[in-house]
């Protein structure tokens, strides 16, 4: 563990710039707080905080000068991995035939993603299942991933729908990061106890000024993030989770969010685990040129499950329902974990404020098998 | 009640290039159903595939397609896709002509378990165009006749005009001793077959159940229908099969669209084992 | 001799299986073998419904005429089957044409003469209208599925 002052953050900035690393990190844009590329700390949102609740998010001025203290905003580190537009290639007519030029996927730039928070680092890890674990292997995925740096921040303030304790996502992160920090403030003092989470996380840390950490600092630190733990106001009942959903397909419930559902489609947007695209083919006017890209897609969309014979589940109902059922059980199933991280981005992005750990609770409240 | 595997992809990242084969002959077997003859050409050297496996289909400018192989797994070289014309892509590829080129990738999915079905009746239904997904297990079994029993096929389509392969149906009755049972479900004054439901089929063969492996493919309430019936005649869970359909855009388990419940139909089906996915079958707008 | 190969007949007869012997031996006193060529007609649509068979082998098609369409068939009946529930109920007539579309062998059924031992022996006429209901409800079934046209891609619905 080491220490690094406040004053000091700058060094570790430049440090991964000198590395040849793009930073990316929070920063203030249109009255939130995204991810976008970084070259100071003047660029972080210093004494900038967030209230959120369903439907609801807004930025307020903190009463002291934290780098962090606020929690996630609308946009999560997946932009950076699996970017919600890519063209996957371009075609050309030749002869009878066409030549397919695949897009550039290798060596994209090295990328240090800056205040990654442990619900969004074990948002990273489930995607790293879902595109590089299985028999085929998403390469765009991958390459991004390869030539990412990851420096998390330990949570030590919250905000109000997140509930990373109850999926065990945090607020400290335990792996996957090269360089993690945990932000005290106190007596006087602000400093960073920093730990370095691999062989290269050690070696910025190891170049840029700092010292050993004390046992009263890393107390502090620890103490930080126990205390975030129990500031989480809202909870979810995980216990045999992805059984009761089973067993509940047909709760009355599923009614009741589909009065309130608009199927926006913002709740998959901003999920960091969400993964579902599709692709669009188009061509010029000539066409003798035509391009592939992928994009984004969500499960909400009305023709997501269309087949020759129509849609699959036209009604929002069975759509609200295939998304939480996936998130929380079918995933379990699929990848081994629960798909959902905590970090209440769907209940404050939410036009009608659905809350998903309450709608866990009404389902296992009326106990109504099928 | 493990099947057949998918067999790993023949490089990394082959699931997602798309090659071009040229088109080599177009059959029409109905007004709006076609069966593509494709020339592999260069990737006709290394492309193998399993009966009950996919490939996508890509025409140029227009997109992709999920289509299943319906051509006899040991001829390398050329490939037999029967598509039913439905949507944009489909109709994209109702109009090329001998000599044209369109994209591949693949192939996909899970396959038929026909290794379970050595030394035993096999009992095959297929509904509709769900017959050219199981065209390449009666390849497959005919190739080796005498490893399997007695192959029964009960094959219901709406009407005569609808049948595919009517020349191979005869062929397979006529001189690879397959019981072939043909029902349409309506009929003009000129069929002297079967009319009625394709489970109504089953009153007219005796099955063995305890030694009878059942492959089923066709729309999903035609699938639910049949296996009522086999079970009905007494077929143990475990050896029923059927073949599921979802939409389809990566065929790779990586774009959603295809979830049936937790199953992803491009890797884990889409032919499944009945208890694999029996307590989805009832579930509504899955 | 005659009488004897008919009990033989209906007792393997799938429709009559688990039939009381005296229940059995009302039948045969109303029943006879018979023998339809291909293309010979058993129905005519409209006439009084008075017999109903039992199929041994060979194929029947129902078949009704659509005015413009032409003769429609929509069901066949085959080894095993029963054909014809109409002499059990009133009006007691025929609703289609029943064709053999290959040659058949059957027992047919004199259905006046069974209808009146119905009404004599209640018994005996539930045993009849309960094996017709089991029929019947099969058939419908079947019907169902028929009509639902499983096979074809609703207008507006393609992918």
């Amino acid at each position: 563990m080491y220490i690094i002052d406040s004053t000091e953050l700058q060094n570790l900035l430049e440090e991964l710039i000198s590395r040849g690393y793009l930073l990316i990190g929070p920063t203030v844009r249109s009255g939130a707080i995204v991810y976008d590329s970084i070259r100071s700390v003047d660029d972080l949102p210093r004494g900038i905080g967030d209230e959120q609740q369903p439907s609801r998010y807004r930025l307020r001025r903190r009463d002291d000068a934290m780098f962090f203290g606020f929690v996630v905003g609308p946009v999560s580190w997946k932009k950076f991995l699996y970017p919600p537009r890519l063209t996957m290639f371009k075609a050309a007519k030749a002869g009878r035939g066409f030549t397919i030029t695949p897009g550039r996927t290798e060596n994209p730039p090295k990328k240090a993603f800056f205040g990654v928070r442990p619900c969004e680092l074990s948002g990273i890890l489930m995607q790293d299942q879902v595109f590089t674990a299985g028999t085929y292997v998403d390469r765009p995925y991958k390459a991004a991933r390869d030539n990412a740096f990851i420096v998390a921040v330990n949570c030590t303030v919250t905000g109000g729908n997140c509930f990373c304790a109850s999926m065990g996502t945090g607020p400290g992160a335990t792996k996957g990061f090269d360089i993690a920090l945990t932000e005290v403030m106190g007596g006087g003092k602000h400093y960073f106890v920093a730990s370095g989470g691999t062989p290269r996380g050690e070696e910025v840390l190891e170049a840029v000024p700092h010292r050993d950490a004390t046992e009263p600092e890393n107390k502090s630190a620890l103490d930080a993030v126990s205390r975030a733990a129990k500031s989480l106001t809202k909870k979810m009942d995980v216990r045999d989770l992805p059984q009761v959903l089973k067993d509940n397909f047909e709760h009355p419930r599923w009614d009741d969010v589909a009065g309130r559902c608009l199927a926006c489609t913002n709740c998959t947007m901003v999920c960091p685990t969400c993964f579902c695209s599709t692709v669009e083919d188009s061509t010029d006017l000539t066409g003798m040129h035509a391009e592939r890209d992928r994009r984004w897609d969500s499960c909400f969309t009305m023709d997501f499950t269309k087949v020759a014979g129509g849609n699959i589940r036209p009604s929002i109902r069975a759509r609200y329902r295939q998304w939480m059922t996936h998130k929380l059980s079918n995933w379990m199933d699929q990848f081994g974990t629960l798909g959902c991280v905590g970090c209440g981005r769907c209940i404050t992005w939410c036009p009608s404020g659905i809350d998903i750990t309450a709608e866990v609770d009404a389902i296992r409240g009326n106990g109504v098998h099928e | 009640m493990k099947h057949e595997t998918i067999p790993a992809p023949a490089a990394p990242g082959e699931g997602l290039r798309i090659h071009t084969v040229t088109v080599k002959k177009v059959i029409w077997e109905t007004d709006d159903t076609f069966t593509l003859q494709l020339d592999l050409g260069e990737m006709g050297e290394t492309f193998s595939f399993l009966p009950g496996q996919f490939n996508m289909l890509y025409v140029f400018g227009l997109g992709e397609a999920a289509i299943s192989i319906s051509s006899d797994a040991s001829q390398g070289g050329t490939l037999a896709h029967t598509i039913h014309r439905v949507g944009t892509v489909t109709s994209g590829l109702a109009q090329v002509k001998r000599g044209d080129v369109i994209g591949l990738r693949g192939p996909f999915g899970a396959s038929w378990p026909i290794t379970a079905a050595r030394g035993k009746d096999v009992c095959i239904v297929a509904g509709g165009i769900g017959l050219a997904p199981l065209r390449p297990v009666m390849y497959a079994m005919l190739r080796e006749r005498t490893a399997f029993e007695r192959i029964i096929l009960l094959y219901g389509a709406r009407s005569p005009l609808d049948l595919l392969y009517r020349v191979e149906l005869e062929e397979w009755a006529k001189e690879h001793n397959v019981e072939v049972l043909v029902t349409v479900d309506r009929g003009d004054s000129s069929w002297k077959g079967y009319i009625g439901v394709v489970t109504s089929l089953f009153s007219y063969i005796k099955l063995d159940a305890r030694a009878t492996v059942g492959y089923v493919c066709g729309p999903e309430t035609m699938m639910k229908y049949t296996i009522d019936e086999m079970e009905r005649r007494g077929l143990a869970e475990d050896q029923i099969y059927l073949s599921m359909e979802r939409n389809m855009k990566c065929a790779v388990g990586f774009c959603g669209h295809c979830q049936y419940g937790p199953e992803f139909i491009c890797k884990d089906g889409p032919v499944f084992t009945l208890p694999r996915i029996r307590h989805l079958l009832d579930k509504k707008e899955l | 001799m005659q009488t004897e190969n008919l009990a033989e007949i209906l007792r393997q007869h799938p429709f009559l299986a688990g039939l009381s012997d005296s229940h059995m031996q009302v039948l045969i006193d109303c029943a006879s073998n018979v023998r339809f060529a291909e293309g010979a007609r058993l129905i005519q649509e409209g006439e009084i419904a008075n017999k109903f068979y039992l199929v041994r082998t060979g194929r029947i098609a129902l078949e009704t005429d659509v005015n413009a369409r032409g003769k429609i068939r929509i069901q066949t009946v085959g080894p095993g089957d029963v054909l014809g529930w109409s002499w059990l109920i009133s009006p007691f007539r025929w609703h289609f044409n029943a064709l053999a579309v290959a040659e058949v062998r059957a027992v047919t059924l004199d259905g006046e003469c069974l209808r009146k031992k119905c009404e004599q022996d209640h018994d005996f006429g539930y045993e009849m209208l309960s094996r017709f209901s089991h029929v019947m409800e099969r058939r419908l079934e079947a019907t169902r599925m028929q009509l639902l046209d499983l096979y074809t891609i609703p207008p507006g619905a393609q992918a």
